[in-house]
Order: C-alpha cells, then sequence, then structure tokens
C-alpha cells in the first residue's frame, strides 16, 4: 500500500501541475470575490471564513475527476483490483494521495490567502487547524463520488452534483471554527464536530467507495 | 406465500394494475376532501388570517418529501440484498416524485413565508435543508440518468442512497448548528400540547392521507413504467447480441 | 496448482453469454481459449479472474494464485520500465530480484530507464507481460498477450510461458493466432455460447415478468 502512495505521488509530481493546479485556483478564488464584492476590510473580514472555506472546497473538487479515471483507462484498476491488496485499502491510498497533493497544500496556502481577505488575527490558527482536520473528509468523500463516476464518458459534471451537497456538513462546520475562531468564541463544539465527520468518513466511506468500484469494473 | 413473491415483476405488474385504480380514486377522494374542507370550511388563524391554509399543501408535501426519501433507501437495501429488479425500478420511480413533492414544499413554503416573515427566502434550517434534500434528489438521479447498464446503475445509485442518506441527516444538524431560524415548531406531534388546534388537525390528516395514496399511486405508475422500459432494453440487448 | 471450472455461465451487460463452460488445469499445463469475437473470452476471464461474478457455476483455485494481463497493460506514461515493474513487484511482495529477472527475461535490458511514454507499441506490451513475473503469481490469466508483438517477440514469450509452465505454473490464454505452444490444449468456446431463451435457455432475470 505504501508503494501505491509512493507511486502516486510520483505520478502527481511528474505529470506536473498536480500541485499547481488547485493553488492557483484557490488563489483565484480569494482574487476574484473582493473584486465583486468591493474592497471594504470590515465586509471581506466578515466573509473571510466562509470564502476561505469554499474556495478550498472547490478547489478540492477540480481534482477528484482524476482520482481513479487515469487508472481506469490505462487498466491498472482492473490489476490493482486483482492485485493482492484489498481494493478498501486501494481506495484509501488514493484518498490519501489526493489529499496530499491538494488538501495539505491548500492549509499551508491558506493563511496567506487569508491576508488578503483581512481575517481578524484570531481566525488564523483556527483556519489552519480546521482545514487540516476537514480538508482529509473533503478527499475522502470526494474519492466515493470519483468512484461512483469511474466509469462514464463525461463523468466530470455529475461528479460535482453528487459531490457538493455531501460536502455540506464538513463546510458548514469548518467554517463555523474559523469564523468563531476570528469572532473570539469558543471553538470546542464545531471543531470536535467537523474532526467527527473526518474520523467517521475516513473510517468508512472507503467500504462504500470500493463496492462502487467493484460494481463500476463488472 | 411469502411476500417476496410480489418482487416477482409479473406478479407485481398484476397486482398493480388490479390495485392502480383504487388508489387513484381515493387519492383523488382524499385529496378533494380534505382540501376543500381545509380552505372553505375552516375559520380564519387570528394571527395568520387565511395564509395559514396552504398548511393543506406544505406540510404533507413536506412529509412526503422526506418518505420519499426513506421508501427510496429501503427499496435500494432490498435490492443491494436479494436483488429484485422491482425494488430497485421502484426507487427510480419515487425518486423524480420525491423531488416534486420537495419542490412543492419549497415553493409553498415560499408563498407562505411571504406575508408572515416578510421574505420569500430565510435561510432558516428547515428551508435549507429542504433545500438540501431537493440536491440530493438531483444527484440521485442524474447518476441514474448517467450509466447506461441497468443493473451498474441500481447498484451504484442503491450506494449513493445510503450513503446520502447519512449525509442527509448529518446536513440536518449542521444546519440546525448554524442557525436556529424562524420556522414553527413541528405542525404535528404526538405531545398534544404543541399541535394544531382541532380545526386545522382533521382535515390535515386526510390531506396528508390524500398526499400519501397520490405517492402509492403515482409511484406504482412509474414503476409500471420502468419494469416496461427495462424490459425493452433487455429485448434489444438480447436482439444487439444474437 | 489445480484448478477447476464446473458449469460456469458469464454475463455481459446482463445478457448471459456463454454457460457450461468446464475444464481443469493443472501444473505445467496451459489451455488456450479458442473462439470468434463476441463469444465471451474476454468476459470469460474478467470472471475467472474474480472481476465480476459468474452467473452459475463453480470456479475452484487455490487462492491468492492468478495474475491477470488485459488488454491494456495498465502502464505508466510518466515512471521508466524499472518503476513500473518495481511499483507491481512490491505490491505482490517480491524483490528487486523478479524485476531484474522479469527485464531480462521480456528482453528489456535497453530499456529500463526510459519512460513508458516513449516505448513503442510491441514495447509497452512486452513491459506489460514482464509484470506477470514480477507477481510471483502460478496461474497467468492472458487475454490477447500477443497484440501488437512482432513475431521474434511471439517467439520470445512463448519461450517466457514455456519456462513458466516448467516451473509448475500454469497458463489459461486467449488467443487468436498460434503461439507455438504445442503442448498447449485448446478450448473452443462455440459449442458453449449461450442459448437464448426461445431456444430453450434458461430465463434471466428478467424475462421472468412477460413469460
Amino acid at each position: 500500500m505504501i508503494a501505491l502512495l509512493v507511486r502516486d505521488l510520483r505520478l502527481a509530481m511528474r505529470a506536473g501541475g498536480g500541485f499547481g493546479l488547485g493553488l492557483a485556483f484557490f488563489l483565484l478564488v480569494t482574487v476574484l470575490v473582493p473584486l465583486g464584492v468591493g474592497p471594504e476590510g470590515a465586509t471581506l473580514a466578515k466573509i473571510a471564513p466562509g470564502i476561505l472555506w469554499v474556495g478550498a472546497l472547490l478547489a478540492c473538487l477540480l481534482s477528484l475527476d482524476r482520482v481513479f479515471a487515469l487508472d481506469f483507462e490505462d487498466g491498472s484498476l482492473d490489476l490493482l483490483a486483482t492485485a493482492p491488496i484489498p481494493l478498501e485499502g486501494v481506495v484509501a491510498v488514493k484518498s490519501a494521495a489526493h489529499w496530499i497533493v491538494t488538501g495539505l497544500p491548500l492549509t499551508l496556502i491558506a493563511p496567506v490567502l487569508a491576508v488578503l481577505l483581512h481575517l481578524p488575527e484570531g481566525g488564523y490558527l483556527w483556519l489552519v487547524v480546521s482545514l487540516a482536520l476537514g480538508t482529509p473528509a473533503l478527499s475522502v468523500i470526494g474519492t466515493f463520488g470519483a468512484a461512483l463516476t469511474v466509469g462514464l464518458k463525461r463523468g466530470g459534471l455529475l461528479l460535482s452534483l453528487l459531490v457538493l451537497p455531501l460536502y455540506v456538513p464538513t463546510l458548514i462546520f469548518g467554517a463555523e471554527v474559523v469564523k468563531r475562531g476570528a469572532e473570539g468564541m469558543a471553538i470546542a463544539t464545531p471543531l470536535l464536530l467537523l474532526a467527527g465527520i473526518t474520523a467517521g468518513a475516513a473510517a468508512l466511506l472507503p467500504f462504500a467507495s470500493a463496492a462502487a468500484i467493484r460494481i463500476n469494473l463488472r | 406465500m411469502s411476500i417476496w413473491e410480489y418482487a416477482n415483476p409479473k406478479k407485481f405488474m398484476q397486482t398493480s394494475a388490479w390495485a392502480l385504480p383504487w388508489v387513484t380514486v381515493l387519492s383523488v377522494l382524499c385529496l378533494l376532501g380534505g382540501l376543500v374542507w381545509g380552505f372553505f370550511f375552516t375559520p380564519d388563524d387570528y394571527k395568520q388570517g387565511s395564509t395559514v391554509k396552504i398548511i393543506y399543501l406544505h406540510v404533507p408535501a413536506a412529509m412526503m418529501a422526506i418518505n420519499a426519501w426513506v421508501m427510496m433507501l429501503v427499496t435500494s437495501l432490498i435490492w443491494i440484498v436479494r436483488r429484485h429488479h422491482v425494488s430497485a425500478l421502484a426507487a427510480k420511480a419515487a425518486a423524480p416524485i420525491g423531488m416534486t413533492f420537495t419542490l412543492i414544499a419549497l415553493v409553498t413554503g415560499a408563498i407562505w413565508g411571504q406575508p408572515m416573515w416578510g421574505t420569500w427566502w430565510e435561510w432558516d434550517p428547515r428551508l435549507t435543508s429542504f433545500l438540501i434534500l431537493f440536491l440530493f434528489y438531483l444527484g440521485y438521479m442524474a447518476l441514474w440518468e448517467a450509466i447506461e447498464n441497468p443493473d451498474t446503475a441500481a447498484d451504484l445509485t442503491s450506494v449513493l442512497c445510503m450513503v446520502g442518506s447519512v449525509f442527509a441527516i448529518l446536513s440536518r444538524y449542521a444546519v440546525n448548528f448554524w442557525n436556529q431560524g424562524l420556522h414553527q415548531g413541528a405542525s404535528l406531534s404526538l405531545d398534544k400540547e404543541e399541535n394544531v388546534s382541532d380545526v386545522y388537525w382533521f382535515p390535515l390528516l386526510i390531506c396528508i392521507a390524500g398526499f400519501v395514496l397520490l405517492f402509492v399511486t403515482l409511484v406504482l405508475l412509474r414503476t409500471r413504467t420502468e419494469i416496461r422500459a427495462r424490459r425493452i432494453q433487455a429485448l434489444q440487448a438480447r436482439e444487439k447480441l444474437a | 496448482m489445480e484448478m477447476t471450472v464446473h458449469g460456469l455461465a458469464c454475463a455481459r451487460g446482463g445478457i448471459t453469454v456463454l454457460e457450461g463452460v468446464g475444464f481443469a488445469l493443472r501444473g505445467g499445463r496451459a489451455l488456450v481459449l479458442r473462439g470468434p469475437n463476441g463469444i465471451g473470452k474476454t468476459t470469460m476471464l474478467r470472471t475467472i479472474a474474480g472481476l465480476q461474478p459468474a452467473v452459475a457455476g463453480e470456479i475452484g483455485l487455490p487462492p491468492e494464485s492468478i495474475a491477470y494481463a488485459a488488454h491494456s497493460d495498465g502502464l505508466k506514461a510518466t515512471l521508466t520500465v524499472t518503476e513500473n515493474l518495481s511499483f507491481w513487484a512490491s505490491v505482490y511482495g517480491t524483490g528487486p530480484d523478479a524485476v531484474e529477472a522479469a527485464i531480462t527475461g521480456m528482453n528489456l535490458g535497453i530499456l529500463r530507464d526510459r519512460q513508458a511514454a516513449n516505448l513503442s507499441a510491441g514495447q509497452k506490451r512486452r513491459l506489460g507481460l514482464a509484470r506477470l513475473l514480477v507477481t510471483g503469481r502460478p496461474l497467468w490469466v492472458l487475454d490477447e498477450p500477443t497484440v501488437s508483438l512482432d513475431a521474434e517477440s511471439v517467439r520470445l514469450f512463448a519461450g517466457v510461458v514455456r519456462r513458466h509452465l516448467a516451473e509448475g505454473g500454469a497458463a489459461l490464454i486467449a488467443t487468436h493466432i498460434d503461439l507455438g505452444l504445442d503442448e498447449a490444449e485448446v478450448l473452443d468456446l462455440g459449442p458453449f455460447r449461450a442459448r437464448s431463451p426461445s431456444e430453450g435457455g434458461a430465463l434471466s432475470a428478467f424475462d421472468e415478468a412477460f413469460a
């Protein structure tokens, strides 16, 4: 399984753009929103937690269709399904690789982009913490969506339609943590709920994703 | 004689053909009776005036919007466990109906909300949850449409329905947490104190029965269509092969 | 190492295409599947490899014994020949020695550091087949292994298969061309074509509705 993770990361690096595109998209969102909303710092500060979370979520969504599509096209997925690794493990590794390539860099760059949106000082720490806790859930849920749509020719749009409603709880709790952090309120409740969703999704969804892959390979 | 006998497509077609006229007539009667009683023979509310009467559409539609999803979840589980085609097709047939009920609940809610809260749309937890439920229906139906092989589609949509149900419940609580909301409490509950008064209660019950029967009628009709379509597909696939 | 298939029926797109297939395959033997296009060779191999469920029948074989090679090779274009093989070696728990043996066996020595993207179609196929050698599995299930191979490579591959058989392995091969494996048994799938219900074949799950 470590071999698979190493391979996926190596592929992402060699293909180029694996890291770059999501980050560039995230940057674009945080630049476009002030252009649309207006430059008043107070307004931006108020909506910053939401914008940053929605931006990170959409950036995550961008690369989801590639989680399984490439392996499906070149036949690797068939071979992986017959290999001695359980398919649940393959799926979990794929989510992990997706997170390292998109979720982790998004988490690290978010505080820099938060400066552009005048996020209040108290929010920075919780922005990073909430993204670090929440983006794994985005990758795991997204992998499930990718598993459902892996055999489809034009799965990209459908994938977004399937995955975005599933992102609702993560988004709500994640943005709430940052909002409360920025306002200096207690953050324990949403933070724990966010962590709970991530833990639950990471523990259970790989089984559903693996089932979906098996059905799609039939 | 077991209940699973009705999952045989042929048996289902026979039984539903027999039952359809009855449920159709009953649902029309209940809906007409309940709505006429409710609209014309109940007093105006002392606070809400006659706007309260939209309750006879809003509440049953909202209930059926959720019940339709529950029914899809149950039929999906039956398909996964017992592989009865009728079950999967019934889930497929119920989705657009459930979505329409969700839409009715949202629209009547907006029409009710305008005079009461002074706005067409409020990001109230209940309204928001229904909007999210609407998105779940859209995704479910889109997945059915996108997959060519009917068995694969049935399997994948069942998995989606199960995972979606968990996330729908999570979203419901998340949305509650996110905004406390303006919406009044449940209109119906076992606790008598919280209930709407008897004057509204009885016609409302009849309307709910009417909506349930309407749902059953539509699901039976659509499932019959789906079974026929599936049969045509199977024949065409065989022809292509021969 | 013995594999037995008994009364196997398999379906493609919900329609049963083959029924009543049965054979036994012992270590050291090869079985070649023949039959016209569309008869269901690929479907049957996928069923045996465990990628899709059998409609009926039994497949008896020791666990973890199959190495499956499909039409597509599952190569990663941006990885080199050695990296591609090393990945599968670690998935199957075999070591770098197996990789070396596979590279020599399929004559990939001079290409070892080239990216798979820069290989010709035949070279890619050779790399795909070299993957079989690093799996260390006794039963090879091969779907049209010789597509895009030239005559010399076909001979090379036949030699590889023969060595595998000599070491006690077995191979189940669907192919149209003659591999030059004279010792291989041949199974023609023609007689196992599934009959349609009008010819007295079994009803599928959805025929009973209007029977």
